[in-house]
């Protein structure tokens, strides 16, 4: 039964991607989605038996790889970590699939496209449930490849195939890192499997590696270069610029994969790997502002986008930067948390954002819509409570976890605690007002769209709305109800060893007033938003124009993807055609191959003049070379 | 002595060939010669496997063994394989009926000759990967030039001649040495048998010499950086079949020298000159990825990206790591999997489009699905894709050079990075984007041999990927043996 949560996607995936064309298009999403959906019903029947029975298991399926001391298994092992990421994966799956009948009806291919959908699930899945590094990185590198092949889907696009490759590239200089960091688990252990390295963690607490001449703690290295890992797939800052331009992709996909699983992959792996991040706190610390400067850095430029799905992008990116740095001050299961709250209500914003692109016919920019929350309300009810969550409002999904988060990071008690518990707050707030921007420009205010009129839009069929209400009941129940089984006191029941804790972590409250200021701002900010993006639209106008070169800052993010072209793309292009054309094309060939035959004929030319023909030169060239020989022998 | 097989793998090509060479040649398309050339080719590829099948795994003694004199105190006709050798074996002739089906399209002229080329250069590469003694091996390395010469020099491209002589001149220049080398083993072991010279080893004082000269040789055949330069210009003008033996099996000839010969005969100056290699390599793995990010020619870059992958065989073998070893030995079988498969897309829209430049092509996918899901899937076992055989090769490597020298394995591994920008934006620009060239509305998609060939090899690639334990097990008795014997060597100084 296990086995068969794993595998179901990958034979949905090879009936729809091989069969496509001879079972039709309606056949094809139906077998993916049922197949997805029983996985995911197999899925929560798994985790319920975690909850209630304490189930483990650790099923090899077969060996992969074995060489010398390196043994490799396929295999699935079922804790409560990988339990609780086989529930958000399959679930939020499922519902994608289903949402994507919908969404994708006017497309021409859309067997490949439940295909690649299905196949991803597969990878996740193989990525989760893995018990070594090397079939993580099997997942890991294949959530990878389902990923360029969605963000490329629609191949006509220039700018889709540009970003698809981004975002393959980019996130293989993560996978350098992690790669390193297999490499140098298994020199240290000679291992590869969680649980054997896990238990020689201690032994090698104290060593020391000299690595480029630096002398270094071998712990703090494995641990920086996973993270490097983590850092590209999570899309955490300077490996953060794939994940923007990943939206070329369909909506669905933005949901599944760039939202709710895919980049979520980073996380688990810090999570996954607690028992040797416990040991490094300078990677935690690093880990920490690492997270929490992403996540103030994403806020901040989802304030100024237009692009609906760009604003929900960064916004990910941001939520993505609170997981980390939940990892980052120790308390690993509040990143789970928040990891599983997230899941639901970034799910239902792309979602809804894609009902909303959905009914303005393929339109993205927010300055282009307005006023339609009449002729879509399922739509904007959903993306309300979607808004809600994410920021905190009190009593829904994401007041529970980001909440923690700030709370956590504050009792650490810290330098970096403190700093980073501020900067949450901050970005909470930046958090609230760029979401209520995104929801007040796109439904309130007028209608600004020239080229469909109001009448046109329409709300979106049930196959998109029903996932969408079921994402929607999650994002409002799964904080209050999973609250006391994720992060309540007797939160080592659950996690059991899945999460390693080298001291428990606090059990105390902060201050009542540091409780109340998180959702006392995220309130506030609701009649601010209000305030600045439907009454008075000139005051942020007026704000932009005053800060010009701060407003330019944020629209070009940060200008990241310039410094990236001058610093990598454009030098190593350079470097390539310097490499070809005068390397391997003057020098080596100039006076390698090229070269010495020039030279030899060159010198047969001469040679040839002295064959001339006439006796006479012959003779008085013997006479000289005679009389040197003579000279020669006399003098000596 | 039981049954010859190894020698009937040698000879049956040869045999076909002077068959072929007594049959009239027809213009045009000579199917007789061609199903002559392909059932000799089939029965080989057939007896390689009943080797396979027959062959013990669990030591690392030679197996097959014949020993015949030949010239009386000098040269013995000495053949037999081991787990390093067997795969090799296996590769050619699974690689050289695809060969001769694939010239369909490719081949116009002299249909009959290039075949008699093709099977007798599969001859001469078993004789390599199965000689035991070094005046054969010497004989057979070298011989497998002039085929090849022959192929780019009558059937390639514009500028072939150039090409040709080139590739004879590198190839040439090298090989001497290895000569001269040879020679002076046998004066000063007065033997030349490789079994024998495991045993009693080399004096310390003439083994770096010794190395240096099989390296000049085995370098350029890799090819390492700075002698590639002739396998670009020989890619670019050999027709596709030539190609795909070149990349597939004749740069794996050097590979294969490195372990037997280099490592196998002078281990104290492998170990001198590990940092000479270790850096080209790095070299090569690097600048070569670049260069190919700016090709126009994709079998150019193609060609390039090979010296790239061979720059991480060399890093591989020279870790001495168990996984090093095993890990080149793989790629090695891979790439010639896969560079044989990438040169084979190519060829199918050349043969249509006679044009290499990438520019010429993009959007193929809206109008030739099913050759751009296979050049897809040849594309990410080209980047080393987990669940490809590419991946395990080189993850292997990169494991075991971890294990001797982080920097090398550090900078080696940007390769990768750099391997998959080149590959996908490769990919990229010519399958993918809108269809401009109206000439390509034209375009067919695979037809039957062609789907059947493509098909044969992306078989393994993916099988191995999930599940490369048979390979692994063919070769690691042998590996470890021989990685113990070089330490005993090593210690016993």
């Amino acid at each position: 039964m296990e086995l068969s949560i794993i595998f179901l996607p990958l034979i949905a995936s090879i009936i729809s991607g091989f069969f496509g064309r001879y079972i039709g298009d309606r056949n094809s999403e139906i077998v993916t989605s049922a197949l997805v959906s029983i996985s995911a019903l197999l899925s929560i029947h798994v985790l319920y038996q975690v909850i209630v029975n304490q189930y483990e298991e650790n099923i090899v399926i077969a060996t992969w790889i074995s060489s010398g001391s390196l043994e490799v298994n396929w295999s699935m092992l079922i804790d409560p970590l990988s339990a609780v990421m086989l529930v958000v994966v399959t679930s939020v799956s499922a519902l994608v699939h289903i949402y994507s009948i919908g969404y994708m009806s006017h497309d021409p291919h859309k067997p490949r496209f439940m295909a690649y959908l299905s196949l991803f699930t597969f990878a996740m899945l193989m990525l989760v449930t893995s018990d070594n590094f090397i079939q993580l990185f099997f997942g890991w590198e294949g959530v990878g490849l389902c990923s360029y092949f969605l963000i490329g889907f629609w191949f006509k696009k220039e700018s889709a195939n540009a970003a698809a490759i981004k975002a393959f590239v980019v996130n293989r200089v993560g996978d350098f890192g992690f790669a390193l960091g297999i490499f140098l688990i298994f020199y240290l252990f000679g291992t590869v499997n969680y649980s054997e390295v896990f238990q020689q963690i201690p032994t090698v607490v104290d060593k020391n590696l000299s690595f480029l001449g630096f002398e270094v703690k071998a712990i703090d290295l494995i641990c920086l270069l996973l993270f490097i890992g983590a850092m590209g797939k999570s899309a955490q800052i300077l490996l953060h610029t794939w994940l923007p331009d990943a939206m070329e992709g369909p909506t669905p996909v933005s949901a599944l994969i760039h939202a709710a699983t895919m980049v979520t992959a980073g996380v688990f792996l810090v999570v996954r790997c607690s028992p040797i991040y416990e040991y490094s706190p300078l990677t935690l610390n690093l880990i920490t502002i690492v997270g929490m400067t992403t996540a103030f850095f994403a806020a901040t430029v989802a304030l100024v986008q237009t692009d609906i799905k760009k604003i929900i992008a960064y916004s990910t990116c941001s939520q993505l930067g609170y997981m980390f740095f939940a990892a980052g001050v120790g308390a690993y299961n509040v990143a789970m948390f928040h990891l599983f709250t997230h899941a639901f209500f970034k799910a239902l914003l792309f979602l809804g954002s894609g009902s909303v692109i959905h009914a303005f016919k393929d339109e993205q920019n927010i300055n282009n819509m307005g006023g339609v929350w009449k002729k879509l309300p399922y739509t904007y009810a959903l993306m309300i409570i979607g808004t809600l969550a994410l920021t905190g409002f009190p009593f829904l999904s994401g007041f529970y976890s980001k909440d923690a988060i700030i709370e956590f990071a504050y009792l650490k008690g810290n330098t970096t605690g403190y700093y980073a518990a501020g900067i949450g707050i901050i970005t909470a707030f930046l958090t609230s007002i760029y979401s209520w921007r995104l929801i007040f420009k796109t439904f309130h205010g007028e209608y600004n769209n020239k080229e469909i009129k109001i009448e046109e839009t329409h709300e979106s069929p049930l196959v998109m709305l029903v996932p969408l209400f079921i994402l929607s009941i999650g994002a409002v129940f799964a904080g209050f109800l999973f609250k006391g089984l994720f992060i309540g006191h007797g939160e080592n029941l659950f996690w059991a060893e899945s999460i390693k804790f080298l001291e428990p972590l606090s059990t105390e409250h902060p201050p009542l007033w540091f409780l109340l200021l998180t959702p006392c701002l995220v309130l506030v900010s609701i009649p601010i938003a209000y305030y600045l993006f439907v009454k008075n639209k000139e005051l942020p106008n007026s704000i932009v124009s005053m800060n010009k070169p701060l407003y330019n800052f944020l629209v070009n993010k940060w200008y990241f993807d310039e410094l990236y072209d001058v610093l990598f793309i454009k030098s190593s292009k350079k470097l390539g055609l310097f490499l070809w054309k005068f390397c391997d094309g003057t020098i080596i060939d100039g006076f390698g191959p090229d070269g010495i035959s020039s030279f030899i004929k060159k010198c047969s030319i001469k040679a040839t003049k002295f064959q001339s023909g006439f006796i006479y030169q012959y003779a008085f060239v013997m006479l000289l070379g005679f009389s040197a020989l003579l000279t020669f022998l006399i003098i000596k | 002595m039981n049954f010859p097989i190894l020698s009937s793998l040698i000879l049956l090509p040869i045999v076909g060939a002077l068959f072929l060479f007594f049959t009239k040649d027809k213009e045009g398309n000579n199917l007789t010669a061609k199903y002559v050339a392909l059932f000799t080719t089939v029965v080989n590829f057939l007896i390689s496997i009943y080797l396979w099948i027959s062959f013990d795994q669990s030591t690392s003694i030679f197996q097959f063994v014949e020993d015949r004199v030949w010239i009386e105190g000098f040269i013995n006709y000495k053949v037999g394989v081991d787990g390093i050798s067997i795969l090799f074996i296996i590769l050619t002739t699974f690689i050289t009926p695809i060969c001769i089906i694939s010239v369909n399209n490719s081949v116009k002229n002299r249909l009959r000759d290039f075949l008699i080329a093709i099977l007798i250069m599969e001859s001469f590469m078993i004789g390599v990967f199965c000689a035991l003694d070094l005046v054969v091996f010497y004989l057979f390395f070298e011989a497998g030039l002039i085929p090849m010469f022959l192929i780019i020099g009558i059937w390639g491209g514009a500028r072939r001649v150039y090409s040709a002589f080139k590739f004879f001149l590198y190839t040439l220049l090298g090989s001497v040495l290895m000569l001269v080398a040879i020679i002076s083993i046998y004066w000063i072991t007065g033997t030349t048998d490789v079994v024998q010279l495991y045993e009693i080893g080399i004096d310390v004082k003439y083994q770096n010499l010794l190395w240096l000269a099989f390296f000049s040789s085995f370098a350029v055949k890799t090819p390492m950086w700075p002698v590639h330069t002739w396998l670009p210009d020989a890619h670019v003008e050999a027709p596709t079949a030539g190609s795909v033996l070149l990349a597939a099996i004749l740069l794996k000839m050097a590979g294969y020298g490195f372990i037997r010969f280099s490592l196998g005969l002078f281990p104290i100056a492998s170990e001198v000159f590990t940092p000479l290699i270790y850096t080209l390599s790095v070299i090569a793995i690097i600048f070569t990825s670049l260069i190919a990010l700016m090709q126009e020619d994709m079998k150019k870059l193609i060609a390039y990206s090979s010296v790239a992958h061979m720059g991480f065989v060399t890093l591989g073998i020279f870790t001495l790591q168990q996984q090093g070893i095993e890990g080149s030995i793989i790629q090695m079988i891979s790439h010639g999997l896969v560079s044989a498969a990438l040169f084979l897309t190519v060829g199918v829209v050349y043969d249509r489009m006679h044009s290499r430049l990438i520019s010429t092509y993009g959007g193929l996918v809206s109008v030739i699905p099913k050759y751009s899901i296979l050049f897809m899937l040849f594309a990410l076992a080209s980047l080393g894709l987990p669940g490809t055989s590419g991946f395990i090769g080189e993850f292997l490597i990169l494991m075991g050079a971890f294990k001797d020298n982080f920097l090398v394995a550090v900078i080696a591994s940007i390769g990768v990075i750099l391997g998959a920008a080149y590959i996908l934006w490769l990919y990229k620009r010519v399958v993918f984007g809108k269809l401009i060239n109206e000439d390509l509305k034209k375009i067919v998609d695979l037809n039957r041999s062609e789907y059947f060939i493509l098909s044969c090899l992306a078989a393994p690639i993916l099988f191995f990927g999930f599940y490369p334990d048979p390979l692994i097990k063919t070769i690691e008795v042998s590996v470890t043996d021989f990685i113990n014997m070089h330490n005993t060597n090593i210690a016993s100084k």
